[in-house]
């Protein structure tokens, strides 16, 4: 294990990189050294991240904390890793190489591609910061800064919807970071520390930390979006630019949801009560059922994505009370459903922002026949959707799968019934967009610039190919997250 | 009753008047500035926590003040600017007359 170690020497360059790629990039005008540096800090920060997600699974310990500057816990900030934030680690940089090989050229006009990648390298900054944050206010600066850069990479491209949806972004971010904040101001009241593993130790079930979950809960809710607090995603996700949405649809919700699972089952675990996770397992299953209604009935093809994003969403909710009577299988459930919903949402809202750009319209109904002009936006689509609604052998099928199973072992039948008719439901909408796609087109539409423009694609379509391989190679995610636990079982 | 325990108080006081304006205004202005002082009530309740213990401060939550007001102001920087971007769109579209998208 001597080896493992040395790489864990560099675990700042996975915040500093995209930070120093970031400031680089608000300072260089030329759009070739941006494209070509972003492309490379993107291709490294994926092989480093791999490369310690596997050596934090080696360790005995299963923990690494990095203490900056050699100061210990109390006093100094550090960065931990365990399996799952390594993991999520790993994620957010390949959906990041993904997404910034799309948006090379993507957007039309070369002024607001600058402003894009320096923009992008922060919200990157700030994702892995709070993936790594060992202390509770680092979050909360963290979530700022990418609630920050998320509403200037949306209002990129002006326009009075976008700009209105980045407004209402804008408030709901700072609204929620505060309530956090109350939280956190809370929690420092009772225990005097801010480091998570300080605070798990000391954890004890008071009236402050009650208050300060539930602050803290409400604020990571809003920026979550579970049902009835995602009234603004749809606005903010379907009006930003595509590689944009991608990001804020396939990971940004994802970083406050692991911070929600973080809070809720290691660092305030006594504060919880099993009606509680109950109750938001209820939420989720609103949230399923109204967002997939609400992308069923949606017109242009973004909204319908960023209503799926609302239901998808809802699953992880789901999984709240199956947690906490059966965490051995939940969480593997939990890791699985994140990636591939990651990968399938990303690559999804990729091809559709290929179709929006080519074809210069989003409507469903116009969009007939499009298939034949544009065949790799719609087989990545085509993928993604499968994962989405959890079609064997995807990445997406395999979450599901666990979540049911889950679900059995702790004989909760309602829920099961709900994880169906969901997955009925995005079948519903998904397909009859496919349908649309594939039919021959009776209108007078014709796409006539199709020349290359699918290229930059091939992206998405990598990406929707990696949930399918997520779906054929189960196992390793298990073994990452808890050998001993799984063998046991004997699945 | 300490001095601490007032300070707590007027700051709870401080957030909820705070959460009230944000909920129940429309005017930006207004809105801006209730987040503002819902955020000073936070960061004045940070500040008598250091002070729980009179002859011991604890400079750790006053640091915490700091960093919070910086990106306090950034964000009512931004979302005065977004307003202003919407406000100049809405003026340009109904002098021009044309859609916005």
């Amino acid at each position: 294990m001597q080896i493992d170690v040395n790489w864990f020497e560099y675990l700042p360059w996975v915040i500093m990189l995209p930070l120093v790629t970031a400031i680089f990039c608000f300072m260089v005008k030329h759009i070739w050294v941006l494209r070509t540096v972003s492309l490379f800090s993107a291709i490294v920060l994926v092989i480093y991240t791999c490369a310690i997600a596997y050596a934090v699974t080696m360790l005995e310990t299963r923990q690494f904390t990095y203490e900056l500057g050699g100061w210990a816990a109390p006093l100094g900030i550090g960065l931990v890793l365990t399996p799952l934030s390594a993991v999520l680690i790993a994620m957010t940089a390949i959906v990041a190489l993904a997404i910034s090989f799309y948006a090379s050229g993507y957007f039309s006009y070369q002024q607001i591609e600058r402003r894009f990648w320096s923009l992008w390298w922060l919200l990157l900054t700030s994702l892995f910061g709070i993936f790594m944050a060992s202390d509770i206010f680092n979050i909360y600066v963290m979530l700022e800064l990418m609630g920050l850069s998320a509403v200037g990479l949306i209002s990129l491209q002006k326009g009075i919807e976008t700009l209105k949806a980045a407004y209402q972004y804008l408030l709901v971010g700072l609204f929620g970071s505060l309530l956090y904040l109350l939280g956190v101001a809370l929690l420092y009241r009772e225990y005097a520390v801010l480091d998570i593993n300080l605070l798990t130790d000391m954890m004890t079930n008071s009236a402050l930390s009650q208050f300060a979950l539930l602050f803290i809960t409400l604020g990571l809710l809003l920026k979550t979006a579970l049902f009835p607090l995602h009234f603004w995603l749809p606005a903010a996700h379907s009006s930003a630019p595509a590689p944009v949405s991608a990001a804020l649809s396939g990971i940004v919700v994802k970083a406050t949801y692991f911070l929600l699972f973080q809070f809720w089952f290691v660092i305030m675990a006594p504060v919880i009560t099993y009606s509680a996770t109950v109750f938001m397992g209820l939420l989720g299953m609103l949230a399923v059922i109204w967002g997939s209604w609400q992308a069923f009935r949606s017109r242009r093809l973004k909204l319908l994505v960023a209503y799926s994003t609302v239901a998808q969403l809802g699953y992880l909710f789901i999984l709240f009370p199956l947690y906490f009577s059966s965490p051995e299988l939940a969480k593997p459930a939990m890791l699985y459903f994140v990636i591939a919903h990651a990968f399938a949402k990303s690559a999804m809202f990729m091809a559709v922002g290929s179709i929006q750009k080519i074809a210069g319209f989003d409507d469903i109904h116009k969009l007939s026949g499009i298939s034949a002009a544009l065949p790799v936006s719609t087989f990545t689509f085509a993928i993604a959707s499968a994962s989405l609604i959890g079609l064997p052998p995807s990445g997406g099928f395999i979450a599901k799968w666990l979540i049911l199973s889950s679900a059995i072992s702790a004989d909760l039948w309602a829920w099961i019934v709900v994880i169906l008719v969901g997955g009925l439901l995005s079948a519903a909408y998904l397909f009859k967009v496919l349908n649309q796609f594939f039919t021959t087109s009776n209108s007078q539409f014709v796409v006539n610039s199709v020349r290359g423009a699918d290229f930059r694609t091939y992206a998405a379509l990598a990406l929707a190919l990696l949930t399918i391989a997520l779906g054929l190679n189960a196992l390793w995610l298990f073994d990452a997250l808890d050998p001993d636990v799984i063998l046991r079982k004997g699945i | 009753m300490s001095q601490s325990f007032i300070y707590s108080a007027c700051a709870i006081s401080l957030f909820c008047i705070g959460l009230l304006g944000f909920m129940l205004l429309t005017d930006v202005i207004r809105k801006v500035l209730s987040i503002n002082i819902m955020g000073i009530g936070i960061f004045m309740l940070l500040v008598a926590t250091s002070a729980l213990a009179p002859d011991l401060i604890d400079p750790i939550p006053q640091a915490m003040v700091l960093t919070g007001i910086v990106v306090a102001a950034a964000g009512s920087a931004l979302m005065l600017q977004l307003a202003i971007q919407i406000d100049q769109q809405l003026r340009t579209d109904k002098v021009g007359g044309k859609d916005a998208n």
